[in-house]
């Protein structure tokens, strides 16, 4: 086995262990945290101030 | 700036903490790899003066692109970018299409870059001695490091990008100094340009190319949850990221022209290592490999940023399952949509050849284009500017617009010369995705929720 090898090993091994060390991270924060509060997050908010016509706010709704 | 990890009462938001040079990082950082590589199939098309005109008429195509995006993200500061812009300026079905094009671009260039990093590393193994080194652990780990790195958290992301960004720049410009712009030692225009040798058809045809020296700089706006002022650093970050790819852009071409023939740089594969080998200064060789480098890791660490934020939001207002709506409650980052990516890209990345995977990149790229040229009209029609006050307001509307939409027909039929079937498989691709979203997926949509923009009602609706 020569040098430029073991870079290969040590890339797929580095690989192994974050690709690993996200799913891991992944499965005990679904496990840790209600499913409520990890999707509770809203479209960015934006500055009332950047509103010229309040009172007629959110023309969707 | 060290991150904090609050969640709001109930809620956990993505993290404000970015600032403008940070959106310049992600918009440029996207981008700048195409002056390192693949600017220079335009020169194979057309030549080399067919490059500056195709370099030039993409210019100004991004440079509409730039000021549309600035002043419309200015004022919807959400993440998913024009997915978000689409979805309350258009509507649903507009805005699934638009974050499938983000997605696909997005995730289409970081498997290309992933594909050129392994080519590049395993060239230097050869180099080395190693004739049988492989390109396919070092795709695989610069795909899995970036996307860890993203999991982890966006400010040490973008400030990476920042870094590797700033240095493949500073290579580009000291690069066009080391060369003597000013003086014929080493350039030789005189002899190497040799004008259209396809004619005015060669300059169409490179057009597909020349697309490639600005691709992705409307990424910046997927950063608007996570900028700490979205209406002022969006447009900032933009348009400075634009005017520095336009310097870049014609350094590039200049000093490459004048270095390489023709027919040697229209098929390079990095032609601004060339280009320094060819000074036979070991320093600037050196710079710019780590020029190429960087700049590769740059722009696929800002695609992973880009098409998990896209992905994101589509989760979050259930055009996708809402599981991918998720904020990590540490990192405050989309974290299953990152995780997610990985293997969509490993999969493109190891298998699929790098042009059709780089065609696919800028036929999503244009899609998202034309539809942008139209999308600021109807902006501008139904909220006019005395309604809602932008950070931003392009000037000579609807001038931008049409030019837009004008290069981006060219440029449909540029890329229907060298790979139409690609292109009509695409356009069923999105039609069979249309019809699922309206028939199928559009009824778990919360019709209400999705609207979110502060807005007055708009004009004739």
């Amino acid at each position: 086995m020569n040098n430029w090898q073991l870079l290969e090993y040590a890339a797929w091994a580095l690989s192994a262990i974050l690709g690993l060390w996200m799913l891991f991270d992944m499965i005990a924060t679904n496990r840790a945290y209600d499913e409520e509060l990890l999707t509770s997050s809203r479209e960015g908010d934006i500055d009332e101030t950047l509103v010229i016509d309040p009172p007629h706010q959110g023309g969707h709704l | 700036m060290s991150q904090t990890t609050t969640i709001h009462g109930e809620k956990i938001s993505l993290l404000r903490v970015l600032g403008p040079a940070h959106v310049w990082a992600l918009g440029v950082g996207i981008v700048l790899v195409g002056e390192y590589m693949g600017w220079n199939f335009a020169v194979g098309k057309g030549g080399a003066i067919a490059a500056l005109i195709a370099c030039w008429a993409a210019g100004l195509l991004y440079t509409c692109v730039a000021m549309i995006d600035s002043e419309v993200t200015s004022t919807v500061a959400a993440a998913g970018g024009q997915y978000a812009q689409a979805k309350h300026i258009v509507g649903p079905l507009m805005a699934f299409n638009v974050g499938l094009y983000l997605v696909f671009a997005y995730t289409m260039l970081e498997a290309a870059n992933a594909i050129t990093l392994g080519y590049l590393v395993q060239t230097v193994g050869q180099m080395a001695g190693f004739a049988d080194a492989h390109d396919k652990p070092f795709i695989v780990l610069s795909i899995i490091f970036l996307a860890w790195l993203n999991y982890r958290g966006v400010y040490a992301t973008l400030t990476v990008n920042l870094i590797l960004t700033a240095t493949a720049f500073i290579a580009v410009v000291v690069l066009f100094t080391g060369v003597k712009p000013w003086s014929n030692e080493l350039l030789n225009h005189k002899e190497l340009l040799n004008g259209l040798p396809y004619g005015w058809i060669g300059v169409l045809a490179s057009l597909h190319f020349g697309l490639w020296y600005y691709l992705g700089i409307e990424g910046t706006c997927q950063a608007a949850e996570e900028v700490r002022s979205p209406a002022r650093s969006l447009p900032l970050g933009t348009m400075t990221g634009i005017m520095t790819l336009l310097i870049a852009a014609t350094m590039t071409w200049y000093l490459c022209s004048g270095l390489m023939p023709w027919e040697y740089l229209g098929q390079a594969t990095t032609p601004l290592f060339d280009a320094a080998r060819l000074t036979s200064s070991a320093p600037l060789m050196v710079l710019l490999f780590i020029g190429t480098m960087f700049s590769t890791l740059a722009s696929a660490n800002g695609c992973i940023n880009d098409a998990s934020r896209a992905w994101f939001s589509m989760g979050r207002d259930r055009y996708l399952p809402a599981w991918f709506g998720a904020v990590h409650p540490k990192n405050r980052t989309p974290f299953r949509s990152i995780v997610f990516l990985v293997p969509v890209a490993l999969i493109f990345a190891y298998f699929a050849p790098l042009d059709q995977v780089i065609t696919f990149s800028i036929l999503s790229g244009l899609l998202e284009y034309t539809y942008m040229s139209m999308q600021v009209i109807m902006f501008r029609r139904k909220w006019p500017l005395d309604t809602i006050k932008r950070g931003y307001v392009y000037p000579f509307h609807p001038i931008p617009a049409i030019v837009l939409l004008a290069i981006c027909s060219t440029t449909y039929f540029a890329v229907f010369l060298g790979y139409g079937t690609q292109l009509v498989a695409m356009m069923i691709f999105f039609i069979v995705a249309s019809l699922w979203f309206h028939f199928h997926r559009y009824k778990y949509v919360k019709r209400g929720a999705q609207f979110t923009m502060n807005w007055p009602r708009p004009l004739g609706v």
